[in-house]
C-alpha cells in the first residue's frame, strides 16, 4: 500500500449534510482543531466523534458541506482523524476550503449507493480508485482536476503565496 | 462577444479579452472582506506565511457581527486578535460596537461595494452584492488570507443559469417570496458551481432590498453567485454613497446560459420553506396550522429598513401573540437609527417585542434568541438547517418580514390578511 492509499471503515451519511451539521456554529468560538473534533458531524450523528478512528472514510450523498462557509468544518473532520471524504457531490464552497486544509475529497456517482456503513474501504489517492475489502468491489472517483493537484503538488494554496511573496 | 455579465466582470478583473465557463482564471479583486468567525483562521494563515502587509488597506474589511456585541470571553478573543491585525496593519475599515452592522447590509449602505466590482469575502453570503451588479461570491478562510496578501483570487467561470422574471409580484410578496420559490423550484443544490442571473420585466418592480435578498439566497441554491445587471433603481442607490466609480456590465444579447427559466409574479404566493432546508417551500395557502414559540425580523438577508417598515406595518396597534418572543434585529446602526426615529421601534415595543442592536446573532444559532429542544421559529433568516437557530430538535421555518410580522401576532404561521 503506497502512502497515499487511505485505508478505514466507511461512516454513512445523506444528502445535503450541511456545515452546521459537521460543526455546529455554537462550538465556532474557537478555530483550534482539536477543540473542534470533539463535535464533529455532532448534529447529524452524535455518536459520530466517539465512533471515529484514525483513517475511516465519510461516505455521502450529494451536496456535501452546503451552507456556511467556515473552514472549521473540512478541519474538524480532518482532525478528529477521518482520513477522506467521498460524495456523490460537493457544495463549491467546501471543495475549496477542502483542498486548501488538505483533507482529500472524492466524487463518486456510485461508491455511495453501495458502500455500507462500516464497509473497510481503501481510496487511491492518485488514481481515484476506492476498493471495498468488505464486499470486494472496486468503484472509480471522478480524477482530481489538473489545477488541483498542482495546487495540492506545491503544498496548498498558501505555500504557492508564500513562495510569491518570499 | 456572447458573454454573460459574470463572464465580463471575471474577464476584465483578469486582464482577459474573453472567457468561457470551465476556465481557470487569476482575478483582481477590489475588496477583500471576513467577519469575527472567519478573519481570525485568514490572520493565523497570514502570519504563518510570514506576509508583510496587506495587497490594499483600503480595500480589506473586517466585521465583527456574528457573536457581537461579543457573547463570551471566546468570542471576545476572537474579535480582539482582529480589532489587533487591522491596527497592526492600517486595515480602517473594521467595524464592531456602534459603528458594526451585519456585513452584507452594512457593506452596501456604507458604499463600500458597488457595481463591477469584484469582491471576495470569509462569508457564504457575500454574494448579496451581485444585487448590485457585481461578481461577489464566499469562500474560506484560507483563500481569503491569499486574496488579503496578494490581491488576487482564482475562479473557475461558472456556466450561468438565466432566470426571466416577468410581471408584477402580488401584495405584500417581496424578494425573499421569489427567492424561497425559486430554490423550492431547482433545490438546495440547483445551481451549484454556476451563476443565476436574473431579468425580465419584473425587475423593476423589484426594490433594491428585494435584489439584495434574492442575491443574498443564491448561496441555498449551491451557486457561486447571483447577479442583477445595474439599472436605474441600482444607479440611484449607489449615487453619493458609492466611493469608487462604478462600472456597469450587463451580458450581451447571445450570451450562452446552461439553462433558461421562467419565473412568473402570478405563480408566486408569499413562501414559507419547512424544515430543514430552505427548498422545503410551501406557498402560504398550503401551510397548515403551524404554531410558533418564537419569530425572528433580522439578518443579512431580511434585516433592512424597508423589512423592518412592512413588519411594522403589520404590527402596528397589536401584541405580540402569548407565548411568542418576537425579536427584531435591524442590520445596522443607520437603520436602527431611521427605525427608530420614524417610529418603528415604539410600534415593536408596544407590541411586546424585543427590539436588539444590529447582529447576525440568533440566524446561525450564536446567541441572542437560542432555541430549547421542541421549540419552533419562524424567522426572515437564510438557513433552516437542523440545529440552526439552537437545539438540534428545534425547528426553523423561513420566511419573509410580512409572514413573519403576522405569525408573531397570531402566533401561527399565517398571511397579513390574516390579522389585518
Amino acid at each position: 500500500m503506497s502512502e497515499k492509499t487511505f485505508r478505514g471503515r466507511a461512516h454513512l451519511f445523506g444528502d445535503n449534510i450541511d456545515t452546521d451539521a459537521i460543526i455546529p456554529a455554537r462550538y465556532m468560538v474557537t478555530s483550534e482543531p482539536a477543540e473542534l473534533a470533539k463535535h464533529v458531524m455532532e448534529d447529524a450523528d452524535p455518536d459520530f466523534a466517539k465512533n471515529v478512528r484514525k483513517g475511516d472514510v465519510i461516505v455521502a450523498k450529494k451536496n456535501f458541506g452546503c451552507g456556511s462557509s467556515r473552514e472549521h468544518a473540512p478541519v474538524a473532520i480532518k482532525a478528529a482523524g477521518v482520513s477522506c471524504v467521498i460524495a456523490k457531490s460537493f457544495a463549491r464552497i467546501f471543495y475549496r476550503n477542502a483542498f486548501n486544509m488538505g483533507l482529500p475529497i472524492f466524487e463518486s456517482s456510485d461508491a455511495p449507493d453501495k458502500i455500507k456503513p462500516g464497509d473497510e474501504l481503501t481510496v487511491d489517492m492518485n488514481t481515484g480508485v476506492i476498493t471495498n475489502l468488505t464486499k470486494n468491489e472496486k468503484y472509480v472517483a471522478a480524477p482530481i482536476p489538473e489545477f488541483m493537484q498542482k495546487l495540492i503538488a506545491d503544498g496548498g494554496l498558501m505555500a504557492s503565496i508564500k513562495k510569491k511573496i518570499s | 462577444m456572447n458573454m454573460t455579465i459574470t463572464e465580463k466582470i471575471l474577464a476584465d478583473h483578469a486582464g482577459l479579452e474573453s472567457v468561457k465557463p470551465g476556465q481557470l482564471v487569476n482575478c483582481k479583486v477590489d475588496l477583500a472582506l471576513a467577519n469575527d468567525i472567519t478573519a481570525p483562521i485568514s490572520i493565523k494563515e497570514f502570519r504563518r506565511v510570514g506576509a508583510k502587509k496587506v495587497f490594499d488597506a483600503e480595500r480589506v474589511v473586517f466585521v465583527a457581527d456574528h457573536f457581537a456585541p461579543n457573547k463570551d470571553i471566546e468570542s471576545a478573543t476572537q474579535v480582539k486578535m482582529v480589532r489587533d491585525f487591522a491596527n497592526e496593519f492600517g486595515v480602517t475599515h473594521f467595524y464592531d460596537g456602534g459603528r458594526m452592522g451585519i456585513e452584507h447590509t452594512l457593506l452596501p449602505e456604507q458604499g463600500l461595494v458597488g457595481p463591477g466590482d469584484l469582491v471576495i469575502g470569509a462569508d457564504s453570503h457575500t454574494c448579496t452584492y451581485g444585487a448590485l451588479g457585481a461578481f461577489a461570491s464566499g469562500v474560506g478562510s484560507t483563500d481569503l488570507a491569499a486574496a488579503m496578501i496578494t490581491g488576487e483570487a482564482w475562479y473557475k467561470v461558472p456556466e450561468t443559469m438565466l432566470f426571466n422574471l416577468t410581471g408584477k409580484p402580488k401584495k405584500w410578496v417581496g424578494g425573499k417570496d421569489v427567492i424561497l420559490y425559486i430554490i423550492g423550484k431547482i433545490g438546495v443544490d440547483g445551481a451549484l458551481y454556476k451563476s443565476m442571473e436574473y431579468v425580465g420585466d419584473m425587475v423593476k418592480h423589484l426594490t433594491q432590498d428585494d435584489r439584495f435578498t434574492i442575491c443574498n439566497m443564491a448561496i441555498e441554491a449551491g451557486a457561486k453567485n447571483g447577479i442583477f445587471a445595474a439599472d436605474d433603481v441600482t444607479k440611484e442607490y449607489v449615487k453619493g454613497r458609492f466611493q469608487r466609480t462604478p462600472k456597469y456590465y450587463s451580458s450581451d444579447p447571445d450570451a450562452r446560459y446552461a439553462e433558461k427559466f421562467d419565473i412568473k409574479a402570478d405563480d408566486i404566493e408569499l413562501q414559507v420553506a419547512f424544515p430543514h432546508l430552505p427548498s422545503n417551500t410551501r406557498p402560504i395557502s398550503r401551510v397548515g396550522d403551524v404554531r410558533v414559540d418564537q419569530v425572528v425580523i433580522g439578518s443579512c438577508t431580511n434585516g433592512r429598513y424597508s423589512d423592518l417598515k412592512t413588519a411594522a406595518e403589520i404590527i402596528k396597534g397589536k401584541k405580540v401573540a402569548k407565548g411568542v418572543r418576537l425579536i427584531v434585529i435591524p442590520a445596522t446602526p443607520l437603520i436602527c437609527k431611521q427605525a427608530a426615529n420614524e417610529g418603528l421601534f415604539e410600534i415593536f415595543l408596544d407590541a411586546e417585542a424585543v427590539v436588539s442592536t444590529p447582529t447576525c446573532g440568533p440566524c446561525l444559532g450564536g446567541h441572542m434568541g437560542i432555541l430549547a429542544e421542541g421549540e419552533r421559529a419562524l424567522t426572515t433568516t437564510n438557513r433552516n438547517f437542523r440545529g440552526r437557530m439552537g437545539h438540534p430538535k428545534s425547528e426553523v421555518y423561513l420566511a419573509g418580514p410580512a409572514v413573519a410580522a403576522a405569525t408573531a401576532i397570531a402566533g401561527r404561521i399565517c398571511s397579513p390578511e390574516d390579522v389585518l
